[in-house]
Formats: C-alpha cells, structure tokens, sequence
C-alpha cells in the first residue's frame, strides 16, 4: 500500500494506446465459440421462413396455386403478391415489390413465402406450391439490353393481359413500369477533352471488361422479424445501416419509423452487402406479421449466391493521352453496367469510378459516361470498394501503357502525374493530406520495382516457359466519409461509472472491422484510461444514436471523431470539477492513468474513480455523461457531380509480383508489396489485418473468383465451383503505412476499409504484362484466360463508346 | 414420416443419448437438437469448414457426417475446447495475432488448427497453410491465422 504522501508525489508517465496493437475486443468470445450470430438467436415461438425463387429467368407469372402447401401440417402460412395488396416497392429505384407481381426478371425472384413449424416443413410446402408461366425473351447481355427492339425489362403496364393488375398507381418503375432498360446514366465532365486529346502526342484507347463477383459472407443472410402485441415490430437484422433501414422498413410495412426497432447480432462478415433492403426481409417481416409468430428466415449458401447482390459488371472504353514529356492530358470513359433486373447500390457505384477517373492522378480533361442498363441477370449491389476497382483496372493499365509509349520508366510517369497536399481536382475533391507520392515511392523501394521490372522486360524473350513479373497500381478513395445522405455522421453518448468505466455507445456498427477496439482506444487515448476501462453499446437503435451506417470507409473517421468528442466533453467535465476542488487552474490538469494529474510534471493529484465518487454522492450530487453528434465538414456534390464530397481522401499503392507459366497459363502471386496513406495508424494489429483481407479478396477478384452467369442462369452458386482464396494461395504480404496526419482526421486517421482491395487486378494486369509483354483486358486472369491470351488466342476486346440519349 | 434413431456417443467429454432423425446430419445435430452453437453452417457441402469438429480426435466437417454416424465415438465441438490447456494457448494466440475479424469462420479455424498442433508438433507455415486449406476464411486473408497457429505450435512443449 502506498501512504497517502507517496501518492501525493506519484507521477503518471506518458503513454498511449495509438499505434500499439490493441487485441480486438470481440475476438475472446469469438474464438471460443461463444458469440451469438443471427443464426444462433432463437425466440420461443418462432416460426421458420423460406421464399420460393423462379424456375425461369424471364416470364409471365400465369397463375400460382399454393392450396396443397396451405394444406401442409406445420405450415401457418403461405403469401403470394395477392397476399399483400399493401406491398410498396423496394430498392434504390423503387423498380420491384418484394413478392413479385405478374412476372419474373431474374432467377432469384420471390415468387412466394412459407412460415412453418420447422425448415424442412416449411421447405416441403415450398415444393407443393404449383406455378404456372410464360416464358419471355432472356437478355442476357448488356449490349443486347440497349439494341432499339430490345425486350423491355420493365414494361408497362405490368400483367399478362395487358391489364394493371391490382397495383395501385404510383411514380415508382415498379408502379409504372420504364420505356426503355436504362436503368441509370450518368454524364460528368471537367475540362474540354477535344483540347486535351489536341495537345495530346499519344492517345491511346482500350475495352476492359470486369466480371461478376460476390461477396461471399461466411455468415450467410437472415433475419428475425417479430411483431409484439401493440403492432411494434422487433428485428434481429444483419443490417450496416440500422437507421437508414428503420425509416425504409416502415415505409413499407407503412407505420411509424418509431415503431421499428432493429438489434443487430454480430455479423458474419458484411463488406458492402448489407446495405441495401433486399426482398426476403421484407416477406420475412410480411409472413411475421400474417402468423403473428416471430419468423426467423435464413438462407442457403446457394440461396445467398443466387439471391446476394454481386459487384457490378462493367464493359469500359477508356481513351487517354499524355505529352511526350509525361504529361497526362485527357480522359475519355464510356462504360455500360449490367444493372440486372433491379436496381440496388451497384448502379450508383459510377459515382465512386467518376473520381477516380477524374482525379486518380492529374487530369486536365475528363469526359465520363455510364448507363447502368436491365438485364435478366442477378442485380449488382455494394461491395468494398465500390466501382474503384473496374476504374483503378483501366487506368492503371493505361498508365502503365502510356508511359511505355512514350518511352518513360512507369514510376516516372507516374510521379509526374501524382498530386501533393493542398491541390483541387477538377471535380472538385481538395488533398488536404495527401501522401500519394509517398505511397508509390515506398512501394517502389520496398519491392525493388524499378530494377525488376528492367530485368522482367529484359528476360521476356529469354528461353525458359516461366516468367516473373512486377507491376504497380494505385488508388484513391474517400477517407473522410461520403457525404450522401442529408448528414453523413455519427452521434456518441458516453457515460462514466463510479469506478471510471465508460459505456460508449455509439451509432457505429461493428461488421468485424474492429470499431469497437478503435472507438475505444480513442475515447482511453482522451480520458487516460486503459482499453479494458471501456464497455461498446453499439448494435440497438432503441438505445444508440443516429449513424448513417457501415459504408464508404467511414467508421474510423466519423464515428470516431463523434467518440472523441463526446469524450473531450467529459474530460472537461472532470477537469473542471477537479480544478475547482483542488484550486488549480484547468489548463494545469490532464488525465492519464487512470488520474487527474498536474499536466507539466505528470504528478497524481487524485484517482480519477475518486474524483467520479466525490461529485456523484454529495449535496449536489452529479454523474459524468456527455453526447456528441459529428457532422464532417465536407460537401454534396452539385448536379454536375462537383464538390468536395469527403473530408478527407485516402492513398494507396500496391505492386504486385506473380509467376506466369506460359505453358499452362496459371499465374502464381508471389508478393504484395503495399504502401497505404491512412493518414495515422490507430491498432497496428487491426490496420493490418483489414490490409491484408482487402489484399487477398483483391487477389480472388482478380485471379480466382467468377461468378458465371449465362443466359441469366447462375452456373456456380456454390464454393466448389466459386473459388474463394484458400491459404496456401496467399501471397507474401509486405505493408508499410504512410502517416499523412490528417488535420480532419481522429488522432490524424483516415478510412482505409475499401482501400487494400481496390489495386489488385491493375496491379496484376501490369504484372503480366511485365512478365510477358501481352496484355490482359479481361478479367479474371484464369489459367485459360491468360493462355488463350499468351497464345494470341484472345480476339482484341473492344466496344464502340456509347452513351444514353 | 421421418424415421428416427437413439444413439449414444461422448460430447465434450460428456455421455449423452439423444435421438435424432437418420437424414440429418451432425451438424444439425448440434445446433439444433443439443443446443451447441459455436459450430457453423456456411456451405453446408464441406467446402468452407466452418463446421469442423473433431471425432476420435480426427478433424472433420459435422455437415458431411451422418448424426447417426457419431454413434459410439467421442465428439469435441469448440465449446468442448473451453476446459482444454493447449486450446486456450491457441485461442490466445488468435486473439494476441488478429487473427479474428467478423469471427464466423473462427471456430472451425480454431479446431482445425487444434487438429494440425495435435498432428505436429511444430508445425510451419507451409505445413500450417496446407493443413487450413478446407477452411475459409473473407475477411483477414489468413495471414494472421496462420501467424497465430505457427506462433503457438513454435511455444508448445
């Protein structure tokens, strides 16, 4: 025991937690099997839920007879379209109703829904459940999709006979239907690129077509729906935006936003994909409310291939020149979108291409046309990264190819054209951190670029079947946040105990990337506690405030900024009753160590539990809670797509080396060397492990994974024919982080969430090249791809530009 | 109707009878009819080893195994791991690497790489990247698995 003099002198050295690598809070419990996923909540009473998909791709709905399944012992019941006149439309385009009305556009549609004693009852029923159809015209390509003629994906009016059916009238396409597949287009540009291809001495123009991929969550989707006795409804739900949901479900079930509350159990991983609402939530929630019984519905794995968005396919002409001094001069993008049936996230993701190809680099002209176009396919949703990694695929490539052309290292080229702090796109996006130089500097000397990549080149025509090669690729993203919605922030409430523990609790949802630990460590990094000081609430909308949700790298940033300043609040709190008690000036006092301490010689002047207990039980007795809602400072985009849309921007650069076997086309990945602006490491152990997962998912987008889509039918909607990475496949990982310090940014942090997956294939692509001089426009580079290619086997992919009237 | 079979085994140590049906699988078993959740379903094929468990000491996906195929042997599910030394070594070490993120997979990992210590006694990277090959993992990239199995296999008497 100390004597009350020895604590009196005791001083309180410096420490802190940013930087270190802080164990996530979650992985004990985790790691024993312990943590309760979705797929482990069970409510007494529950029923089961399953959905009956189409058996075709594109047809009629001529009749359905669900009499044998309502039959069905167990079964309570049974819902088709005719079920729920009061069905509203859903998604991003408000173009499809939950249960489907009259006819099918893609193999995934919801036909009808079953909630039963047990799953396999509820299965069986599905089976008894006779529908009658006509088949329509499949369009299974995009290109065919926009030919004059083309079946109309969404015609109107909808029903066999020509006749409204029982829709009400609306505005929305699902109501109205659309008179032609464009989905959506956008238009963008800065500059004049005439001029720029003018001034230009190379231009060079190049299809790329990027594949369908998806997310492959290993905790597939589900959710439990229940309604209490008052018509409240209660959702277990996988959601990265609860807030955003809670107003879109009961816009649907048509009730009060405040009548809706959603927990969100730990998720098997998210990675964009539970941001929009997808149909069987909302039957889940339609069969909860028929059965009035709590409903709990969970896929398959081949339901969750067939029926999860996917990253969006993307067929893209890009035209670009430079000066023969390196100089980049214009960009030309046209691209086309297979939307699929409906419209979800995926038809937006032209917002995030848009700036990478208008500001990845210096680009004085920028031209930029999408039209995300109705398909009979699987419809594209979010998936970490957005559309930068179809963008970053073209551009690097092209950048690599203009430097060539122009007979310039492509690191030199490339530093030529990369930007510094302080500089404003012609988009609009201003670099208040900037360190991309830093990022392809450091990758380069990391990996010995310029030396291998000489000696590749030099060993292309050299004897020998395998060949190495390096290439590089780099990215820009947001960091900052997205500012998208009305507010882009995060609101914080935190609350001290008698003992000097903080509950944060905090909009932010935690998907696995470690929120948790990082909101915590910043709010110990504040108050000068240790880690274990602080308990997270952060996955019930009755309890926590407003987040716009999971998405665009922004986390970190915006919820933990809210987290700081709810705890700067409370710091002042303390700091202000301490002054008073001890007679000491405020600007004196700091904590740390669980203290109040005198700020210049770090001497104890009281525990910080101490202090807590003193202002809790006297006359005037007082607790520590505080609130904070962070609003970054960044700005919507005007209608041309312009404006400082983030508060800070992130960069990265990667250089990949592979092994390519000419003979039989399999391409081996040796190393990854990567080098991430991330403005400042917060958990080194977290940091890295997102880098290394955004790697080694790249590494599948562009090696291994391909979802096969043919005629609108999925061929692979399973893990033995969709290859995931395994581990032996992994490359060698070598990640440095350059530490920009962002002035916005918590602790000087930015977003780094998409960032590490974003590079891969360019890099790859350039790699290839390096390797063998041939270069691979398509993905993904499978063992036959790459031969036919290396064997002069693959006809040059190219696509007249085109845009939407 | 669905026929139903009793049969006897050893879970975590622990004698139980339990009746289930002869088409589900172990899997099912143990989540459903025991109550034992800490082993997943994330294919339900035997490609994603979310599943695994030991029987008799060898490593297997419960969702390829007949429940009525557990009949007589010694099961061990990741709860069965709570009271086991070397278990809680390597739990710690895929809490001290970062080896778990969205934490799903983690289970299985943890079995299978129970099974790879028990199998070799120092075991490489290579050796402990062969041996996590059925096991899959979205979100860490594995790097920090494989740091966590080969760090605790190199600590282990």
């Amino acid at each position: 025991m100390n004597t009350v003099a020895e604590k009196k002198h005791r001083v309180i050295e410096p420490d802190s937690l940013i930087g270190k690598r802080i164990r996530k809070m979650d992985a004990p419990e985790k790691a024993s099997g312990r943590t309760r996923y979705i797929h482990d909540i069970n409510l007494s009473g529950q029923l089961h839920g399953k959905i009956l998909r189409s058996a075709r791709i594109h047809a009629l709905i001529k009749s359905i007879d669900t009499s044998a399944a309502r039959a069905l012992p167990g079964v309570h019941v049974v819902i088709t379209a005719a079920d729920i006149p009061d069905q509203r439309p859903i998604g991003v385009a408000k173009d499809h109703f939950p249960l489907k009305v009259g006819r099918v556009r893609s193999q995934r549609d919801e036909i009808a829904a079953v909630a039963a004693e047990s799953e396999e009852i509820a299965e069986a029923a599905l089976k008894l459940i006779k529908v009658e159809y006509e088949d329509l015209p499949v369009i299974g390509d995009p290109e065919d999709a926009i030919k004059p003629g083309a079946v109309l994906i969404h015609p109107e009016p909808h029903g066999a006979d020509g006749t409204h059916m029982h829709l009400k009238q609306g505005m929305s396409i699902a109501h109205k239907g659309k008179p032609d597949n464009i989905a959506m287009r956008f238009d963008y540009s800065h500059g004049d690129v005439v001029k720029g291809e003018a001034e230009s001495d190379v231009v060079i123009e190049d299809t790329f077509k990027l594949h369908y991929v998806t997310h492959c969550c290993m905790g597939v989707s589900g959710m439990i729906a229940e309604f209490d006795a008052s018509g409240n409804v209660l959702m277990y739900s996988n959601t990265q935006v609860p807030f955003l949901h809670k107003r879109e479900f009961a816009e649907y079930l048509n009730i009060d936003p405040a009548r809706i509350r959603i927990i969100q159990p730990p998720i098997g991983g998210g990675f964009g994909s539970k941001l929009d609402i997808y149909p069987f939530e909302v039957i889940c929630l339609y069969l909860a409310r028929a059965a009035k019984r709590p409903v709990k519905m969970l896929f398959t794995r081949e339901e969750e291939f067939l029926a999860s968005p996917t990253r969006q396919p993307v067929l893209l002409t890009l035209r670009s020149g430079c000066k023969k001094d390196g100089t980049l001069t214009f960009r030309q993008v046209h691209t086309l979108h297979d939307n699929g049936a409906y419209t979800s996230w995926g038809a937006t993701t032209p917002f995030v291409m848009m700036q990478t190809f208008s500001s990845l680099y210096r680009v004085p002209h920028c031209d930029y046309h999408t039209a995300a176009v109705y398909t009979n396919n699987p419809y594209a949703g979010s998936f970490r990264g957005y559309g930068n990694l179809q963008a970053t695929f073209a551009i690097e490539q092209h950048m690599d190819m203009l430097a060539q052309s122009i007979g310039m290292d492509p690191l030199e080229f490339r530093m030529k054209n990369a930007q510094d702090a302080g500089e404003v796109t012609g988009q609009g996006m201003s670099f208040k951190s900037c360190g991309f130089k830093d990022c392809i500097r450091t990758a380069a000397q990391r990996s010995d670029f310029s030396h291998k990549f000489g000696e590749n080149q030099a060993n292309q025509k050299a004897p020998g079947t395998v060949k190495r090669g390096i290439g590089m690729a780099s990215m820009l993203h947001v960091g900052g946040g997205a500012k998208i919605y009305p507010s882009d922030g995060c609101g914080t409430i935190l609350k001290m105990d008698d003992f000097a523990n903080v509950t944060l609790i905090t909009g932010a949802s935690e998907i696995g990337q470690g929120s948790e630990t990082v909101l915590s460590q910043l709010v110990c990094e504040e108050l000068g506690l240790p880690i274990s000081a602080v308990t997270v609430v952060n996955n019930d909308t009755a309890i926590t405030p407003w987040d716009v949700g999971v998405h665009a790298s922004r986390t970190t940033f915006i919820a933990g900024n809210s987290a700081i300043g709810a705890a700067k609040k409370a710091k002042a709190k303390i700091l202000a009753v301490a002054a008073k008690k001890f007679e000491i000036a405020e600007d004196y006092l700091d904590l740390r160590g669980g203290f109040v301490i005198k700020a210049d010689s770090g001497e104890a002047v009281i525990e910080l539990s101490k202090l807590l207990r003193n202002l809790h039980f006297q006359d005037k007795a007082e607790l520590v809670m505080t609130t904070f809602y962070y609003e970054p400072p960044s700005v919507h985009q005007d209608k041309g797509f312009k404006g400082d849309v983030s508060a800070a921007y992130a960069w990265g650069t990667q250089v990949v080396e592979v092994e390519v076997d000419t003979e039989t086309g399999i391409v081996k990945l040796i190393k990854v060397t990567g080098a991430h602006d991330v403005g400042r490491v917060l958990n080194r152990l977290g940091i890295e492990g997102q880098i290394e997962g955004g790697v080694v998912m790249g590494q599948g987008y562009a090696f291994t994974e391909d979802l096969m889509i043919e005629n609108g039918r999925m061929k692979n909607p399973n893990f033995r024919d969709y290859k995931l990475v395994t581990a032996p496949e992994i490359p060698e990982m070598d990640i440095a982080f350059i530490e920009s310090m962002d002035g916005e940014g918590p602790q000087g942090a930015k977003g780094v969430g998409e960032a590490p997956a974003i590079c891969m294939a360019a890099a790859a692509a350039n790699a290839i090249a390096n390797a063998t001089g041939v270069r691979l426009f398509e993905l993904p580079f499978t063992p036959e791809k790459v031969y036919r290619a290396l064997h002069g086997k693959t006809p040059k992919l190219y696509w007249k530009p085109w845009k939407a009237e | 109707m669905s026929l139903k079979h009793d049969i006897e085994f050893t879970l975590n140590g622990v004698k139980r009878r339990v009746q289930v049906d002869v088409t589900m699988n172990a899997l099912a078993m143990l989540r459903d009819v025991i109550g034992l959740t800490g082993t997943k379903y994330g294919c339900g094929e035997g490609e994603c080893g979310a599943c695994t468990i030991q029987v008799d000491g060898v490593s297997l996906n419960s969702c390829l195994m007949f429940a009525v195929d557990c009949d007589g042997r010694e099961v061990t599910t990741i709860e069965g791991l709570a009271n086991d030394p070397q278990a809680d070594a390597l739990r710690d070490a895929f809490v001290e690497h970062g080896a778990v993120q969205c934490g799903f997979c983690t289970p299985g990992m943890v079995m299978q790489a129970d099974h790879i210590l028990h199998k070799h006694e120092h075991p490489d990277e290579g050796c402990v990247k062969r041996g996590l090959e059925g096991n899959l993992c979205r979100c860490t990239g594995y790097k920090k698995i494989v740091d966590a199995v080969v760090a605790c296999g190199a600590t282990e008497k």
